[in-house]
């Protein structure tokens, strides 16, 4: 892109999907470096009995924030940016539907992690030292240790502040996505003729915009009852702090998947690259995705076990949980097959075309031939890597024999 | 040869793991309940490992034996096997049916049910310590559960604040205790001894100083034990250290927080009546000694961070303390 725009300026104002997946990439790379840190820090302590390298409260807040952090600024937003660089690509569309509130969700995706990181730093505003007033109530954040009486300081306002505004980025991002995904495909590029990734990105958003109002209404009681003197999750005004985690679990076990789910399809695309051979089973694949998607949501006391929900509760939950193996197994079993009597290979040229092909899109020097894809590259140009591939002759013949065969099946 | 010795410090790493003691290990079961989970452990751990071994020989076979090579042609391009599928899909369920009995029969036999004539025993857990009540017997202790072996034993368990967890590993599962909620957990000793556990749920400040100690005792040595909780609080020499102590301790703030038997009736640290029989002082944190107890009543926050038991205003004089301990020490 020689006509780009360069400079800070343009990428503060961007709503390019490519530069905001960059965007999302960095930071979440940012944040991760400082939850590695947080983590560092955790088993400096341990390293020996008795520690005392940080004190108590610092310990906890170290680790409330490595699992917040790991979470909600480093792995859900690594994710976003796969689904903001490739998804476009992939459906041969121009950029995301609405772009500008791509960009919104990507800044209050910052926002919300430097308001959250912010705490480590802001203590002397609240008369504590710094190091004094991140969260500390774990990432989980149990009532009723999180309510006032027992966490005065402004500790976890900061932690249920910060995750509601994460929350909203989240929200807008997956309803980016499915508008997206359902209305901007390539003509003739049915759902069943999506690619892996784009599947699972799919069914991810369903889970994000289902899952986020479940925490968001927990938050939202907590908050009430911090700031407002509710009870939400008080037993002595006749509450119980075990709705917290009903309602936590019931976002908190939908968000694993938020968080495999892409991945998966990560590898459901890539694999077939790596043996030269297409998806087995790419219905099955699919479909065990969106049953997982849905499952997701039938197992989430399994985090409870301790709780005393009783032992037909706790049954029902150890049989779903182990029937969600089931999907899991299926997909594992199709990637074998997928790997078995194909040409499995690691070149550069292959990485080339793993990152080129399946990851960044359904082949976009090739793919030209049809027409939404024709559109995509002549408004962006051609991506610098067809370039690269240019210099393997050998490649170019392999690619177009399996793109014909991958075409043939997807197309026909 | 840097080879052989990386592989040797990594061998060395990994065999460290098995040197022991294992005083709160869920692998060494003491109880029913606890055998009861470590049998299901090791059924479904063989299972597990069963699945992993065959899994991952398909796997490396196949990334091995379908490596690119030159020369070969170009892999055929298969796009399923409905035959296979369900078969993929049917395994799992077979080997699940065989992990989702036991696991479901485990439930129930570990969901607290005991029989009429067992020990019921009351677990409040507090930040941070455990407080035990012994409701047929009628008294009071904290943080050392004394428990015959071989009987019966019913434990319900709440909390007066926050949510713990009570856990004994070599005893059994975790058990929530919820404020406003009874939870309850039945096991039965296998032999005598002295078990640790922990509090398992993050529950502030002092979460990892949320220990407890269980003593299991012959059936004659829990009743010598019992009567001896139930005595009352020694009363000390006239004129001695331990007769200033008390002296202390009557017109101190210590009276609205802690039980001594006829002398103070608080509720919201430990039963002090007896606090000389323990073996530990701060859950478990410190041995029960004249120094430690010293630094923590002087300073208790500074032994265990967030401690309500906060530095007493005015602060005592050491004389003052040394007579506190010297009172504290004849609670046998």
């Amino acid at each position: 892109m020689s006509d780009a725009p360069a400079g800070l300026t343009s990428w503060l104002t961007t709503t390019d999907h490519k530069r905001i997946g960059l965007l999302y990439f960095w930071t979440a790379f940012s944040f991760f470096l400082i939850g590695g840190l947080e983590a560092l820090l955790i088993r400096a302590q341990l390293a020996q009995p008795d520690g005392h390298l940080v004190s108590a409260e610092t310990y906890n807040q170290l680790f409330t924030m490595h699992g917040t952090t790991m979470v909600f600024l480093a792995l859900m937003p690594l994710s976003a940016s796969f689904f903001n660089y490739i998804v476009p690509l992939q459906i041969g569309a121009r950029d995301v539907a609405f772009p500008r509130l791509n960009a919104f969700s990507y800044w209050v995706f910052l926002l919300g992690g430097l308001f959250l990181n912010a705490s480590w730093l802001v203590g002397p505003l609240f008369h504590a030292g710094m190091l004094n007033v991140a969260p500390d109530g774990g990432w989980f954040g149990y009532a009723n240790l999180t309510e006032r009486q027992y966490s005065p300081g402004p500790n976890i306002d900061f932690w249920l502040l910060g995750l509601q505004i994460l929350g909203i980025s989240s929200l807008a991002a997956g309803f980016n996505f499915i508008v997206t995904i359902l209305n901007l495909r390539a003509p003739g590029m049915k759902l069943m003729r999506l690619p892996t990734f784009t599947w699972m990105t799919l069914v991810t958003q369903f889970l994000i915009i289902t899952a986020f109002p479940v925490i968001t209404v927990g938050l939202v009681f907590l908050m009430f009852d911090r700031f407002f003197g509710a009870h939400f999750y008080v037993h002595e005004a006749g509450a119980t702090p075990i709705l917290w985690q009903h309602l936590f679990w019931l976002f908190g076990h939908p968000e694993v998947y938020i968080l495999i789910l892409p991945a998966m399809g990560i590898v459901s695309d890539v694999l077939p690259t790596f043996a030269r051979k297409p998806l087995f089973g790419y219905t099955v694949v699919v479909y065990s995705g969106i049953l997982i998607g849905f499952m997701g949501w039938g197992v989430w006391s399994h985090h409870m076990f301790s709780v005393g929900l009783g032992p037909i509760a706790d049954s029902v939950f150890a049989a779903t949980t182990m029937l969600i193996a089931v999907p899991t197994g299926v997909k594992i079993f199709n990637w074998i097959a997928t790997l078995w009597g194909g040409a499995i290979r690691g070149t550069t040229a292959l990485h080339c075309y793993v990152h080129h092909r399946r990851a960044l899109g359904r082949d976009p020097c090739v793919a030209s031939r049809r027409p939404a894809a024709d559109r995509h590259l002549l408004r962006g140009g051609t991506h610098p890597l067809c370039a690269v591939r240019r210099h393997h002759p050998r490649t170019v013949r392999r690619d177009l024999l399996l793109v014909a065969q991958d075409d043939g099946a997807a197309l026909v | 040869m840097p080879r052989i010795r990386l592989w040797l410090a990594t061998a060395a790493l990994g065999i460290s793991g098995c040197g022991g003691p294992f005083p709160q290990s869920t692998l060494h079961p003491r109880s029913d309940f606890a055998r009861a989970t470590d049998v299901l452990f090791t059924d479904i751990f063989w299972w597990a490992a069963a699945v992993f071994v065959v899994v991952e020989l398909m796997l490396v076979v196949a990334l091995v034996r379908f490596r690119h090579r030159e020369g070969r042609p170009e892999p055929k391009p298969t796009h399923g096997h409905t035959l296979m599928e369900i078969a993929w899909t049917l395994a799992p369920a077979v080997i699940l049916v065989f992990v989702a009995v036991p696991t479901v029969r485990t439930i129930f036999a570990t969901a607290g049910e005991a029989p009429a004539d067992a020990l019921k025993v009351e677990v409040i857990g507090h930040q941070w310590w455990w407080e035990f009540k012994y409701l047929d017997l009628g008294l009071t202790t904290a943080n050392e559960l004394h428990v015959p072996s071989g009987k019966p034993v019913r434990i319900a368990i709440t909390s007066a604040d926050v949510i713990h967890s009570f856990w004994i590993p070599p005893f059994g599962g975790k058990r929530d205790a919820i404020p406003g909620h009874t939870n309850y957990i039945a096991f039965r000793a296998d032999s005598t001894g002295d078990y640790s556990g922990q509090c398992a749920e993050f529950c502030g400040a002092s979460h990892a100083n949320m220990r407890l100690r269980v003593i299991v005792d012959s059936d004659s040595g829990f009743g010598a034990w019992a009567q001896a909780q139930l005595g009352p609080a020694a009363t000390p020499p006239q004129r001695s250290l331990a007769a200033q102590g008390k002296t202390v301790y009557g017109r101190s703030a210590c009276i609205g927080c802690h039980t001594i038997q006829g002398v103070s009736g608080g509720v919201i640290g430990p039963n002090l009546t007896h606090i000389a029989s323990r073996a530990t002082i701060a859950s478990g944190l410190f041995p029960n000694d004249s120094s430690h107890l010293a630094r923590w009543i002087a300073d208790a926050p500074a032994l265990k961070p967030g401690s309500i038991m906060t530095r007493m205003q005015p602060p005592l004089t050491d004389a003052d303390i040394a007579a506190l301990v010297a009172y504290l020490e004849i609670l046998k």
